[in-house]
């Protein structure tokens, strides 16, 4: 017999080796310091700031390599970091508070590259050096929160329905609200009202004592739970980008972790102080009869302040606060009747009530969302990190067409983009569930570098002792073992590159090198299994046939066991494990296929077709 | 080239009892080592702030020391972290203080009572809850891999087999975590990893055995069991300890050029490998003797493999 290759071989692996040496390319192009400007409060940049930005730029003696608009945000390359800096400066004072800027490192990715997708491994932030870090919400904040509504709702419930009662107290040691009652009629009349408003709640009576129990239902715990923690993120995740940090990622981990991690930043005082910082909403009547004018000149009306509103006009409000953000329980966008974007508000009991006084006499006139935020400034304190900085702006003004209550919506705004943004603010305002840092890694940039350097080492003089073995140990099968190596390799970067939520750490490198040990196992296993059948007195053709196909279910076997581990090691871990995790498991693939597939084909090529007595092995 | 031939199978199960019995003595060692001295376990586990600082000259220790403590941290452990200009400052869990503030007030302290400042390489603080999290989940990452491998080869093999693969890999688990207790070696998360990929390793190497015992009961129909394991274990031998070799070859570039920071997975790893070699050859195949395996059940009807003639 002789072994031949069919084609499909041959299509196989050549079209496997190209896809994956083309993801793999953006790899070896350097990256470009850059200057990311994007605007606040989630609007787009026009191609008129675009060209007005590139021809300041020119003006300042700044030759940017490229100058691109993408989302609604402009990306600068530059040929050195003392460029980007100095653009940076430039950016600030040309463009104001209204847009934010953060320096990146993007990668220098040919178009030809990016146009069909490919992009470099994303590096971890041992690697890149940066912040990470693990906040933990408070939920029992947020029950508790839900609970002391609920004893209020209830009050003002029992009071309208006319029944009396005794106390409603609230146990937040077991989540529940302890009623009581002097007559059983009165118990049972609550008992019944209360079943009938179907708030998910658990009611037990105890007749004996007249209490009535309310716990919330499991369901709505758990409702209560992902809302806190969805707000959380939400509120993360705009700060976050008002800084202007390149590429951050906010990503919830498990029931009540949020993961956030800042590459590039150092000054970790500063990133708490962003994740730290609290935003809170009032709303005042506008005021529409005093002069403006004289206002913005500087004779401000005495029950009355001066504000700016998002697009810069200024407005006067009334000095007296009609409702603070933490009555908001919640605010989504929708449609309304007329399919425009609408903001839906829902108060607690309280605000309820409050809004309702406060609107009953204000029909027709305008109400303003005032959103206050804490951030740090340009001034440095004593200790020098930046001051935090009151900020105040008018996110929206609008009229109030009826008394308002517990449930309102804010309409007349431009684009459902611009109605999520405003939901998303007005969530903001009212932080359900505070969060605490309960792990944080910070790695600075010469250390990242560093670890860089040394994976890479590592890697290449792996790669060298291995080569070296096989050559000496198996001679011109140990070459192509060699080869299959490093296509190998070339497969493991290319998927590495192509994935997109893999990471490369550390510890992934690690894995990368451990990887090249054991990927000639495959190989190994054939050639030995080779030789013992060409012992075994069969010809040339045969062993090399039977080898591969015996030496195959073993590889199987034995494979599908490590990819097990390594899938259950990505299961459990997280940040560098995973990465450690992903890396092993694309390399028990990639040398299964190299091996297995690949130097099948450079075997067959080479000997068998030809009528041979023995084998260079 | 090749490393060994042997026209003859080596007696490998001559000295299944002394081996088992080395193993047993072995695991014991581990665990009263484990049980007495602990294991040092790293902040990943243990909760607390690690800032590595680097300096321009030689790091004066006791003079860093004296200030740190007059800054509020008698407590501080500080050692030189692969140079004598890196030093790594570990600063235990305290309940008084604000913990996520520590990596800065350390540096402040620093940088305002030494004449040379220094600059900060990486500052990782780890809340208490996380670790003792990470202990749980690690431990529970190890008990369902050893169950899916004990559930994948019962299916594939046998339920003896399975048994000594695991037997097997808990031994090697147990020593490697034996060494690092013994050692007192710092036990972090890369530590770990290891121990995870460990298992990875020695499940490949044992069912490399099993697969030729497999192959082996049926070929050879009047060998006794130990000789059938004899010959299977030579026969796989070759493969066994080149891949071994390969593998502790790249572990060696690890170790000695890889950095401070996977110098605990490297060691965790190139210990296990020669562990985990050992024990595929002589711990998995000689409990599932142990427990009675013999031809009848390593014959149950596989679809009957053709000949390939050409």
């Amino acid at each position: 017999m002789l072994n031949k290759n069919p084609l499909w071989r041959y299509l196989l692996v050549s079209a496997m080796l190209l896809l994956t040496l083309l993801y793999a390319l953006p790899n070896l192009y350097p990256e470009d310091p850059a200057l990311q400007i994007s605007a606040s409060r989630g609007s787009a940049i026009t191609e008129q700031r675009q060209q007005q930005f590139e021809q300041e730029l020119e003006h300042a003696g700044l030759s940017a390599k490229s100058v691109q608009l993408a989302d609604g945000k402009i990306i600068a390359r530059f040929h050195s970091a003392e460029q980007q800096l100095q653009a940076r400066d430039l950016a600030k004072t040309l463009l104001g508070k209204n847009y934010t800027t953060a320096l990146s490192l993007v990668p220098a990715t040919p178009d030809w590259l990016s146009a069909i997708g490919a992009t470099p491994m994303k590096l971890g932030l041992d690697l890149r050096g940066g912040v990470h870090f693990l906040l933990a919400v408070d939920m029992q904040a947020a029950l508790d929160k839900n609970l002391n509504d609920l004893a209020s709702q209830v009050r003002s419930d029992l009071r309208q329905a006319q029944i009396r009662y005794l106390g409603v107290q609230t146990e937040l040691s077991n989540n529940q609200l302890l009623l009581s009652f002097r007559q059983a009629e009165e118990m049972q009349a609550a008992a019944m009202l209360l079943a009938k408003q179907d708030r998910q709640l658990v009611i037990t009576a105890d007749n004996d004592a007249l209490h009535l129990r309310l716990a919330l239902s499991e369901q709505r715990q758990r409702e209560i739970r992902e809302y806190a923690l969805e707000q959380n993120i939400t509120i993360i995740r705009n700060r976050v980008n008002q800084i202007g940090v390149a590429e951050p990622v906010v990503q919830r981990q498990g029931a009540d972790r949020i993961v956030v991690q800042l590459p590039g930043v150092q000054d970790t005082a500063q990133a708490k102080d962003i994740l730290s910082a609290t935003a809170t909403l009032e709303f005042r009547l506008v005021d529409t009869d005093s002069d403006i004018a004289a206002a913005v000149a500087g004779r401000l009306p005495v029950h009355a302040d001066l504000y700016a509103s998002t697009d810069g006009r200024p407005l006067l409000l009334d000095k007296r606060v009609l409702l603070t953000g933490d009555h908001i329980i919640d605010a989504s966008a929708g449609y309304d009747q007329y399919g425009q974007a609408k903001v839906n508000i829902k108060l607690d009991s309280a605000g309820g009530s409050l809004m309702a006084d406060a609107s009953k006499n204000a029909v027709g006139r305008r109400l303003a969302s005032v959103f206050i935020e804490y951030k740090p400034g340009t001034e440095l304190g004593s200790d020098g990190t930046p001051l935090l900085v009151k900020q105040q702006e008018v996110i929206n003004d609008a009229t109030i067409q009826m008394r308002l209550g517990r449930e309102f919506d804010i309409t007349g705004l431009s684009s459902p983009a611009e109605a999520r943004h405003l939901a998303s603010l007005l969530r903001a305002g009212a932080l359900l569930a505070p969060v605490q840092i309960i792990e944080e890694r910070t790695i600075g940039p010469s250390l990242g570098q560093e670890n860089i350097k040394l994976g890479m080492l590592a890697i290449q003089w792996g790669l060298v002792a291995v080569l070296l073995f096989m050559v000496l140990y198996y001679k011109a099968f140990g070459l192509i073992a060699n080869i299959a190596l490093g296509a190998n390799l070339i497969l493991m970067i290319g998927f590495l590159s192509m994935i997109p939520g893999a990471t490369l750490t550390l510890p992934g490198m690690a894995g990368i090198v451990l990887t090249v040990g054991m990927a000639v196992d495959a190989n190994v296993l054939i050639f030995e299994r080779i030789r013992e059948e060409l012992a075994e007195g069969r010809s040339v053709q045969q062993a090399i046939h039977v080898g591969y196909d015996r030496a195959f279910a073993t590889i199987a076997d034995s494979n599908i066991t490590t990819l097990l581990v390594a899938l259950i090691l990505f299961g459990v871990g997280t940040g560098p494990v995973k990465g450690f995790a992903i890396t092993l498991a694309i390399g028990i693939l990639t040398s299964i296929f190299t091996a297995v597939v690949g130097t099948r084909l450079l075997v067959n090529v080479i000997w068998g077709g030809r009528r041979l007595q023995s084998l260079p092995l | 080239m090749q490393i060994f031939n042997f026209g003859q199978p080596l007696n490998f199960m001559k000295f299944k009892w002394p081996a088992l019995w080395l193993s047993a003595l072995l695991v014991v060692g581990s665990f009263v080592s484990i049980f007495s001295q602990g294991i040092n376990w790293g902040l990943d586990f243990t909760g607390g702030t690690v800032i590595e600082v680097g300096l321009a000259q030689g790091a004066d220790l006791s003079m860093m020391r004296q200030t740190l403590a007059a800054a509020g941290y008698p407590d501080a452990v500080l050692q030189l972290f692969g140079t004598s200009k890196e030093v790594l400052i570990r600063i235990p869990l305290r309940a008084d203080v604000a913990q996520a503030a520590v990596g800065e007030a350390v540096l402040q302290a620093l940088n305002s009572q030494l004449a040379e400042p220094v600059t900060m390489r990486r500052v990782e603080f780890v809340g208490p809850s996380v670790g003792e999290e990470l202990k749980q989940d690690g431990g529970l990452a190890m008990l369902v891999a050893l169950l899916g491998i004990l559930l994948y080869v019962a299916l594939r093999f046998e339920w003896r087999l399975s048994v000594g693969a695991v037997v097997s890999l808990a031994h090697d688990v147990i020593l490697t975590l034996g060494l690092f207790s013994v050692l007192q070696l710092e036990f972090d998360l890369t530590v770990l990893a290891a121990i995870l990929a460990l298992i990875g390793y020695s499940i490949n190497d044992t069912i490399v055995v099993f697969d030729r015992l497999r192959e082996s009961f049926r070929k050879l129909r009047d060998a006794t069991v130990d000789d059938t394991i004899n010959h299977a274990i030579t026969s796989t031998l070759n493969r066994t300890v080149i891949t071994s070799l390969t593998t502790v070859l790249v572990l060696l570039v690890l170790f000695f050029m890889g950095g401070a920071l996977i110098h605990g997975f490297a060691t965790a790893l190139l210990f296990g490998v020669a562990i985990g070699t050992y024990s595929s050859v002589y711990v998995a195949s000689a409990t599932a003797e142990v427990l009675g395996i013999s031809r009848e059940d390593m014959l149950p009807p596989p679809p009957p493999e053709a000949e390939h003639t050409g």
